[in-house]
Formats: C-alpha cells, sequence, structure tokens
C-alpha cells in the first residue's frame, strides 16, 4: 500500500551553495530496506524537479537508519544570490515528507 | 573525561544561551560559532569602513559579562569571533575583561594573496561548478581558508583563558581543546575524527538538543529555556552527547542523527581540514534520558589542500511582495505577477533572473504542495537579481501602484515599504595546498 514519507521517516535539510543537503532517517531501523528501496535517487530528483537541476545524489548510512541526499543546483545561486524564500533548503526536507511511498499492508 | 559545550550556532543566535552554559552546571571549555559562509563578507564590508571592526562584535561584551564566572569556574573559550580582524577583537576582549590571556590565531586570511596563488599557477577553480576564478578575480571581498584545530590547540597550550580564531572548520572549534588536553596527534585520524564527529553534532548549537527537530516536536518541554549542547569527550575518542539538567530542550539518538546528517554530503566522508570522518560506523545509545553515547568513530587521512571561501560581488537584488485575498486569491496574485513582468520589460531593464512564488500555496513545498484551491489569502513574492543597480532599484517602484491599478483585494504593501535594493554576494568555493597556508598564534596579556 501507498503511505507517505513522513510515516516511515523523518528529515532535516540545509544548504551547502548552491545545493540542498537532505537526511532521511527512520523511525524505526527495520524500515530501513523499505526507505532505502522506495526513495532512490531519482524519484527525490522527480519530486523537486519544478526546482532543482540536479544531479540528486544519495548516500547510505544504513548504521543510523538513514540516507542522505544532495540536490545539486537547488537554491537559485545560493547564499545571497538566492531569490527564493527558502534561501537555504530549510524546508525541503518537510516537503519530502509528502512523497509517497510502497510498503507491505 | 572535559565537557565542551557551543553556546552559539551562528552569529544572531540567543545572546543568554552561553551565560547559561557558564551557570547552569559544569563545563570545561565554552566554545561560540558566529562564522557562517557569507559573514565572511559582510564582516569585510564593515572592516573597510572602519579598520578596528571586521569580527563579531557580541563577542567581546558576552566576554566582559562572563569573564568573572570563567575565572572563578576556570572554564575556557574557544572561538572564531576574530573573523577577519581576531587583533581587534582580542583588544576589545581585553578592555572588557582584563586580566584574562587572550591569543589569537592568524593565517587564515588570504583576500590579500589570490593574485599571488594564481600566478602561482593555482587554479582556484570552483569546487562546485568547475569554472575558473577569472571570471570573479576582479570582484573579491574576502577569501579565507578553512583552518584546522591544531593553531587552535597551540593557542590552548600557550594558556590562553580565551582563543580567538578567523576562519577555521566549525568543528576545529571543539576538536581543540580535544587535542590540547588528549595530547591526539596529527596523524590520529580516528582520534581526529571522532572530535570532528561530536564538533559537527554540537556546531548548530540547539539543532541538538531539539530545535528544528520533527522528533515529536509538540512535546519537547520548554523551548523558551532550551540547553545548549554540551560533547562529554573521552581520550579515547568516544563521547557523549548532553545538556545541563533541568534545561528545556531534548537530547535523544533521533535527534541527534537529524544533526549529524545535517549538510554533510556523504556520510563516509566528512571532509575536515584535520581528517576525513566516517559516520558509517558510528553507534549511538540513549544511554540514559538526556544522554546519547556516541562510539566507532572512523577516520582517514586529511586532505592534501585546505578549503578556501572567497566571497565576491555578484550584484545586486530587492524582492517585493503583496498579499491579495479570496476569492480568486492566487488568480489575482499571478495577474499581479503578469503586469509587473510586463512593465519590467517594457522599460527594458534587464536582469539576471526573476522569481515569482507564491506564499500560502506552494512557496515551499513547489510541485508537492496541494493544488491551487481556495485558499483565503496568498501573498506574491516577486524578487529580481542583476548587474544593473539602477535596474534593480526601478523595480522596487513597480509594486506599490498595483494596489491602486491591478486585481482588487491587494494589502500587505504599507508595512514593510519599498523593497529595499541588497547587494549580493557570491560564495567559491576552492582549493588550496596546504602549504601555502602558514598559521601562527599571538598572546596578548
Amino acid at each position: 500500500m501507498k503511505v507517505p514519507l513522513s510515516r516511515l521517516a523523518h528529515t532535516r535539510s540545509g544548504d551547502k551553495g548552491d545545493m540542498v543537503n537532505i537526511g532521511v532517517i527512520a523511525w524505526r531501523a527495520e524500515d530501513y530496506p523499505a526507505l532505502a528501496r522506495e526513495v532512490t535517487a531519482g524519484r527525490v530528483f522527480e519530486f523537486f524537479r519544478d526546482r532543482v537541476a540536479g544531479p540528486v545524489e544519495r548516500f547510505e548510512a544504513p548504521n543510523l537508519g538513514a540516507l542522505n541526499f544532495l540536490l545539486h543546483g537547488a537554491l537559485g545561486g545560493g547564499g545571497t544570490l538566492s531569490l527564493r524564500i527558502d534561501s537555504q533548503g530549510k524546508t525541503f526536507g518537510a516537503a519530502l515528507l509528502r512523497m509517497e511511498i510502497e510498503i507491505d499492508g | 573525561m572535559i565537557r565542551i559545550a557551543n553556546g552559539q550556532g551562528f552569529w544572531g543566535d540567543w545572546l543568554e544561551a552561553p551565560v547559561r552554559l557558564v551557570e547552569q552546571g559544569p563545563i570545561d571549555y565554552l566554545t561560540l560559532d558566529y562564522l557562517a559562509e557569507v559573514t565572511m563578507a559582510v564582516l569585510e564590508k564593515q572592516r573597510q569602513k572602519n579598520p578596528d571592526l571586521g569580527f563579531a562584535t557580541d563577542f567581546p561584551p558576552l566576554i566582559g559579562r562572563l569573564a568573572p564566572a570563567l575565572r572563578q569556574k576556570r572554564i575556557r573559550v574557544v572561538s572564531n569571533a576574530g573573523g577577519l580582524n581576531p587583533g581587534a577583537c582580542a583588544r576589545e576582549v581585553l578592555r572588557r575583561a582584563p586580566g584574562l590571556k587572550v591569543a589569537i590565531v592568524k593565517g587564515d586570511n588570504v583576500t590579500a594573496r589570490i593574485g599571488e596563488f594564481v600566478a602561482k599557477g593555482h587554479a582556484l577553480e570552483n569546487i562546485y561548478t568547475g569554472e575558473t576564478i577569472g571570471k570573479i578575480a576582479d570582484r573579491i571581498l574576502s577569501a579565507n581558508a578553512y583552518l584546522g584545530a591544531f593553531p587552535l590547540a597551540q593557542a590552548l597550550a600557550a594558556g590562553a583563558d580565551v582563543v580567538i580564531s578567523g576562519r577555521c572548520a566549525d568543528s576545529a572549534l571543539l576538536l581543540a581543546p580535544c587535542i590540547h588536553e588528549f595530547g591526539w596527534k596529527t596523524d590520529a585520524w580516528d582520534l581526529l575524527a571522532a572530535g570532528v564527529t561530536a564538533g559537527h553534532i554540537v556546531e548548530c548549537g540547539t539543532q541538538t538538543t531539539g530545535g528544528n527537530s520533527q522528533v515529536d516536536w509538540r512535546n519537547i518541554p520548554d523551548l523558551d529555556e532550551i540547553g545548549y549542547p554540551i560533547a562529554e569527550m573521552e581520550p579515547d575518542g568516544t563521547f557523549a552527547i548532553t545538556k545541563h539538567a533541568g534545561t528545556g530542550g531534548r537530547v535523544n539518538s533521533d535527534i541527534v542523527k537529524e544533526q549529524l546528517l545535517y549538510e554533510i554530503g556523504d556520510p563516509r566522508s566528512y571532509l575536515g581540514p584535520d581528517a576525513v570522518a566516517d559516520f558509517t560506523g558510528l553507534c549511538l545509545a540513549d544511554e540514559s534520558p538526556g544522554r546519547v553515547r556516541v562510539t566507532g568513530a572512523r577516520g582517514r587521512e586529511r586532505p592534501p589542500s585546505l578549503k578556501l571561501n572567497i566571497n565576491y560581488a555578484a550584484g545586486w537584488k530587492a524582492i517585493g511582495s503583496l498579499v491579495y485575498t479570496a476569492p480568486d486569491a492566487i488568480a489575482k496574485a499571478q495577474a499581479a505577477d503578469r503586469i509587473v513582468r510586463r512593465r519590467l520589460e517594457k522599460l527594458g531593464l534587464q536582469f539576471d533572473e526573476i522569481y515569482t512564488e507564491y506564499l500560502g500555496w506552494n512557496a515551499c513545498h513547489g510541485q508537492a504542495a496541494p493544488p491551487a484551491s481556495e485558499v483565503p489569502e496568498v501573498q506574491v513574492r516577486i524578487g529580481v537579481r542583476g548587474q544593473d543597480r539602477s535596474a534593480v532599484d526601478r523595480f522596487t517602484r513597480e509594486m506599490a501602484p498595483l494596489v491602486l491599478s491591478g486585481p482588487p483585494g491587494a494589502t500587505g504593501y504599507g508595512g514593510e515599504g519599498r523593497p529595499k535594493v541588497r547587494e549580493v554576494v557570491g560564495n567559491w568555493g576552492a582549493l588550496i595546498p596546504r602549504g601555502e597556508i602558514q598559521t601562527s598564534v599571538e598572546v596578548f596579556e
């Protein structure tokens, strides 16, 4: 069945130059494999396609039950160049919680 | 074991935090992190206007206020408050807290040396985009190397009560006392990585004690009295993250994980000037309520280069906004945006970018936001950025007329007035071989 990512994970995001870094952490260690299967770099890129030039890199930290994403070209220049209200990408993590993922019912 | 607290996550953090850390429980070292990437450019502008400025001006009065308690409790302070002018910062600290022994770390500021580096054949290409430095060479405002912890440890070894550096890795503020107290060597990669890891966990202050956390945020107690983080460091590189008893906020392993991943890129290779830290062997355990034990830090050899943070003048920008109300709030806001853009176009103004977003609808969540249904009100926010200041200035006069000549129901203009034209500072990351950066320590008494 489909559920929002928020059922399985919590997130925190911030900037790194013109990139956004999003940490995605499983609430329960046993849900990490589902996260790793469902939350791919491609799907995250698709999710933010309207605002992110890409590419999107994914890193794995199974010891933390966590994935980390680096979204390149994500902030309209980064730093003080950005014209966006969220010029440091602080809300990208919260947005990603809306992503629908498939889990065993 | 030594207790190292961080009382400022950025310049502008809570002024009371360092005072409470000193008063509400035992600590051995107080670190204070003031410098974000863009801060150096702001400081450079201040220093150009007044050669006695260019440092974090919150710091000297804070040390003046803390001095009696620092002396009585034998707490030492390590901070990057020096910015671009550690010497002036030290003199101001001594004026407010005479009798303290203050040391500064020098060598990070290479603003005047960019031409020399290029002449020597260092490309200084942008580590994110690959562009060559020539693109911005005539517009550089500041250039600083991220120093490691060893020069700061040297200042502690010289007996300083207060160590003031300029640009250094944020985590160096915590690593320096570890090196000084435990005698960690320059090639003890696992130990240095442990210090880098702990430093990263506390560098953003309360982001590791319950602030900005999604972990049961409604029930995190007393955020108005939130405790700032303390790392209890052991000589073997293990440590615990905690906060003073009786303070607000919360420390648990879920919250610490959020901070561990914050802005790090690859968790296998968190690059620092003193070691490359690998977070993928870490083990976080909730040892007791409010205390997370961290073990398993691993490190690899430090990179051959240091990172440079170069700020450059990148033009001008202004952002204006109006609020539209129902019915059809979003349609009205979109119509207003079209009118502004047509007027700018007909005026022949050139911009690098015009960006519009709708606060209250999709500014933060973009295409993931719910569909544009009937929202009661929405703020249209239009930003322009360009190299021609007069064009940006002209834009600031194109918002207000819409109140009378655009779609019905506009408000929210009067409170903020005409948009301000702001200078844009670009940030350029580059690498420089370590040998080009010489550090030194100077002691003031």
